[in-house]
C-alpha cells in the first residue's frame, strides 16, 4: 500500500507503460485460473478463510442469477395437484364448518373427560387428617413437627424419586406403596391382578390426589391385559397418549373393591 | 260435478257429472278417452294440490266439500314406464386414487364416466362393473364433465382451467386441451341435439367470471360471455338456444348464442347463485334417447327424434328456470317472458346447493345444507313436501326417469331414495365410507352411480 502519492504523481507526469493495457487485460484473464489454483492449493487456516469467502460469493452470485431469471410473464396456474379434492360447489367454501365441528367435538370430549371421572360413588366419608397422616417429630431435640407420614396405601409410579429428605414434607413409606391392584368385575365376578398406572382422583382433595394416596372412593387407572375379553369394564387409558381418544369400555369399577383385596407389591 | 283440467290449465272437455264411486282408475279411462290416446297412459289426479287416491265420494266426505261447486281435477300425465327403486349396492369399483368429484351416465345409459381429484377421467363398463378406460391428460383435479347429448363426446373441465375432449368409445383424448379460462372450470353444458346434430358446441363456466362457447370441430373458443363480476357457478344451455349463467355476484344472465350478446339479467338473489335448473333439462340431457332404448344411426334422425321429444316435453308453456342460492331461497323464473321472478321459494334454513327439475317438469327438488330435500310444484313453485332423513348437508340430487323417485346424496355418506307419491323415504342406501359428492340415475332407470370422498364408485341396482 503506497503511503503517499508518489506513484500517482509519476503516472501523471510520465504516463503508463506502453503495454500497460495489454498486460492488465492478460493479468485479469489469468485471475480466474489464479483463484482456482488458490482454491485448490490453499491449506489450513488460510484455506478455510478462502473457502468461506468463496462460498459467500457463490451464494450471492446465485441469488443475482435467479433474480435475473425471473420474468413478469408467468404460468397462469400452479401445476401442483393438491390433496383433498373437492367438487366445484365446495371449492369456494372454506371448511370452517368442519373445523367448528371438530372443535366442538373436542370440547365435548373434554367435557366428557371431565365428567368421566365423576363416578357415581356412594357418598365417601371424608377422611380426617389425623387418620391419614402421622406426625413425625424431627430435629435434634425432636421438636419440629412439620413432617407427616402417610398411613394409607399409596401409589408413586415407576419413575419416582424422593425429594431430598431435608425438604420432604410428606413421607410415603415403602411398605405402603403398591404397584398392583386386585380388580373385581362386579358382574363377571372375577378378579384380575392388574398394574396400577396412576391415581386419578382422590375425593378428599387434590393434595391427596397428588400424593397418590388411595383411600375409599379413589379413582385409579389400571392397565388392562391383552387376553382379557372385550366385555371387561375397566377404565383403560394409555397414560402417554396426547390425543383424546380413550377406549372407554364402560362404567368404572367400584373402587372400594380394590381396597378389599389388597395388594401385592 | 267435476271439471278435468290439464296441468297447464286447459279444460279437457266439458264439465261432467261423475258418480261417487269413481276412483283414479276410472278417471284415467275417462281422460284417455277424452284425449283420444291410443295407449292407456297413466295419470295422477290432483284436487287442490292434493293427490286423489280414493274414490270421489269418500274424498268429498273427508273434505266436506260443497257438492254444488264444480270440482277442478288436475290430471298430470305420468310416465308410462315405472322405475323400480334401487335397494342394493351391486358393485363398489375402486380405481380412482383421489376423491371422485363427478359421475354421470351417458345419455343412452350405456356408459358411465367419473372424474376425480387424481386428474383422471375413468370410464366404467356397466355389464361387468369393471374399469374400461382411464383417461389421463388433465393437470389438476377433474372438477366437472358433460356428455354430449348424442353420446359421442365427453368434455371435462379441470381445476387448471383447461377442457379436454374425449372419445368415450375408445377412451382417447381428441386433440389438445382447450385453454382459455384463467381459473378453474365450474360447469359445462352442451348445446341441445335438437338444435344441432351432431353436437358441436358447448359452453363452459369458470371461476374467472366468464363463460365460453367452444366448437369442438375447430377446437376453438368461439365466443366468450363476459359480464359477471365474480365466479360463474353454473351454466345451462336452454332448449330454445339461450344460455343461462348463474354467478357468485348474485345475478343470472341470459345470453343468446349466435353472437354472445347479453339479453337479460335476472336480479333478485341476495347471495351467490349456486345452481340452475331448467324444466326441460332432462330431455336436453338425454337428447333423442328415451326409455324405449332405441338407437339412431344418423344425426338427422337423432335431431328429429330429439326435437319431437323436446316439443312434447315443453308443450306450449315457456321454459322455466329455477335458481338456488346461498341466501336460502330459490326463484322460479320464466326468462323468455319477464325479468321478474314468477315465484320465490323460501323455507330452507341453510344454503340451497342443488336444484333439479323432474324429468316430466312437474316437480322441482332442492337439496340444501340444512339436511333436507324439499319438493316443490314445478309449475307454480309452491312448496309440497320436505324430505328429512339425512344427518348432514345434502349435496346432490337426481331423479329417476319416470319422475316417481328422487335420489339424494349427502355429506353423511348415505344416499336416500324418496318416493314422490307417498312423500316418504323409500330406501336408505348406506355403504359409502365418506361424503358422497356426486350421484346420477341412469336414464334407463336400471342403475344408480355414486362417487365420493372415499375414492370408490358405487353402482346400485334393484
Amino acid at each position: 500500500m503506497p503511503q503517499g502519492d508518489h506513484i500517482e504523481l509519476h503516472q501523471k507526469r510520465h504516463g503508463r507503460r506502453l503495454d500497460y493495457d495489454e498486460r492488465k487485460r492478460k493479468r485479469e484473464a489469468r485471475e480466474v485460473h489464479r483463484r482456482s489454483k488458490e482454491a485448490q492449493k490453499l491449506l489450513g487456516a488460510k484455506g478455510k478463510r478462502f473457502a468461506k469467502k468463496r462460498y459467500a460469493e457463490k451464494a450471492q452470485l446465485k441469488k443475482t442469477l435467479k433474480m435475473h431469471d425471473e420474468s413478469t410473464s408467468r404460468q397462469k396456474i400452479d401445476d401442483d395437484v393438491q390433496e383433498g379434492a373437492l367438487p366445484p360447489y365446495l371449492l369456494d367454501r372454506d371448511q370452517t364448518q368442519r373445523a367448528k365441528v371438530l372443535s366442538n367435538t373436542i370440547k365435548q370430549k373434554r367435557k366428557e373427560k371431565a365428567g368421566k371421572w365423576d363416578v357415581p360413588l356412594p357418598k365417601v366419608r371424608p377422611v380426617a387428617e389425623e387418620e391419614m397422616f402421622k406426625v413425625l417429630r424431627t430435629g435434634k431435640r425432636k421438636t419440629k413437627q412439620w413432617k407427616r407420614m402417610v398411613t394409607k396405601a399409596t401409589f408413586v409410579g415407576p419413575g419416582f424419586t424422593r425429594k431430598p429428605p431435608k425438604y420432604e414434607r410428606f413421607i410415603r413409606p415403602t411398605g405402603l406403596r403398591f404397584t398392583k391392584a386386585h380388580v373385581t368385575h362386579p358382574e363377571l365376578k372375577c378378579t384380575f391382578n392388574l398394574d396400577i398406572i396412576s391415581v386419578k382422583k382422590n375425593p378428599n382433595g387434590p393434595m391427596y390426589t397428588s400424593l397418590g394416596v388411595m383411600t375409599k372412593g379413589t379413582i385409579i387407572e389400571v392397565c388392562q391385559g391383552f387376553h382379557l375379553c372385550m366385555k371387561v369394564l375397566v377404565l383403560q387409558h394409555a397414560a402417554n397418549t396426547n390425543n383424546e381418544t380413550f377406549s372407554f369400555y364402560g362404567m368404572p369399577l367400584k373402587v372400594h373393591h380394590i381396597l378389599c383385596m389388597l395388594l401385592s407389591h | 260435478m267435476c271439471q278435468l283440467v290439464s296441468p297447464e290449465g286447459d279444460h279437457l272437455g266439458a264439465a261432467l257429472y261423475l258418480p261417487q264411486n269413481v276412483g283414479p282408475s276410472q278417471l284415467q279411462e275417462i281422460v284417455n278417452h277424452l284425449l283420444h290416446n291410443e295407449d292407456k297412459l297413466p295419470y295422477a289426479f290432483y284436487i287442490g294440490d292434493e293427490e286423489l287416491s280414493i274414490q270421489l265420494g269418500a274424498y268429498m266426505q273427508q273434505k266436506n266439500a260443497n257438492v254444488e261447486v264444480t270440482l277442478r281435477i288436475v290430471c298430470q300425465p305420468q310416465a308410462v314406464f315405472r322405475i323400480r327403486p334401487v335397494n342394493r349396492c351391486s358393485a363398489t369399483i375402486a380405481g380412482h386414487t383421489e376423491a371422485v368429484l363427478a359421475v354421470s351416465f351417458s345419455p343412452d345409459g350405456r356408459c358411465l364416466a367419473s372424474g376425480s381429484g387424481d386428474t383422471t377421467v375413468r370410464f366404467w363398463d356397466l355389464n361387468t362393473q369393471t374399469p374400461l378406460f382411464t383417461c389421463k391428460g388433465h393437470k389438476n383435479w377433474v372438477l366437472c364433465f358433460a356428455w354430449s347429448p348424442d353420446g359421442n363426446h365427453l368434455v371435462s373441465g379441470s381445476k387448471s382451467g383447461e377442457l379436454i375432449l374425449w372419445d368415450p368409445k375408445i377412451g382417447k383424448q381428441l386433440g389438445t386441451p382447450l385453454t382459455g379460462h384463467r381459473k378453474w372450470i365450474t360447469a359445462v353444458s352442451w348445446e341441445p341435439v335438437h338444435l344441432q346434430a351432431p353436437c358441436r358446441r358447448f359452453v363452459s363456466a369458470s371461476k374467472d367470471g366468464d363463460a365460453r362457447i367452444w366448437d369442438i370441430t375447430t377446437r376453438k373458443c368461439i365466443i366468450a360471455l363476459t359480464g359477471h363480476t365474480n365466479s360463474v357457478t353454473c351454466v345451462k344451455w336452454g332448449g330454445d338456444g339461450l344460455i343461462y349463467t348463474g354467478s357468485e355476484d348474485c345475478l343470472i344472465k341470459v345470453w343468446e348464442t349466435s353472437q354472445g350478446k347479453l339479453i337479460k339479467t335476472l336480479q333478485g338473489h341476495g347471495h351467490w347463485v349456486n345452481s340452475l335448473a331448467l324444466s326441460t333439462e332432462y330431455v336436453l340431457r338425454t337428447g333423442a334417447y328415451d326409455h324405449t332404448g332405441k338407437t339412431y344411426s344418423t344425426a338427422e334422425e337423432m335431431k328429429e327424434a330429439a326435437l319431437t321429444r323436446y316439443k312434447k316435453m315443453r308443450g306450449n308453456a315457456p321454459e322455466r328456470l329455477v335458481s338456488g342460492s346461498d341466501d336460502f331461497t330459490m326463484f322460479l323464473w320464466e326468462p323468455t317472458i319477464s325479468k321478474q321472478p314468477k315465484a320465490r321459494m323460501t323455507g330452507h334454513q341453510k344454503l340451497v346447493n342443488h336444484v333439479y327439475f323432474s324429468p316430466d317438469g312437474q316437480w322441482l327438488a332442492s337439496a340444501s345444507f340444512d339436511k333436507s330435500v324439499k319438493l316443490w310444484n314445478g309449475i307454480t313453485g309452491k312448496f309440497v313436501a320436505a324430505f328429512r332423513g339425512h344427518v348432514a348437508d345434502v349435496y346432490q340430487i337426481s331423479w329417476s326417469a319416470d319422475s316417481r323417485l328422487l335420489l339424494s346424496g349427502s355429506k353423511d355418506s348415505t344416499l336416500k331414495v324418496w318416493d314422490i307419491r307417498t312423500r316418504k323415504l323409500k330406501q336408505d342406501l348406506p355403504g359409502h365410507a365418506d361424503e358422497v359428492y356426486a350421484v346420477d340415475w341412469s336414464p334407463d332407470g336400471e342403475k344408480v352411480a355414486s362417487g365420493g370422498k372415499d375414492r370408490v364408485v358405487k353402482l346400485w341396482m334393484n
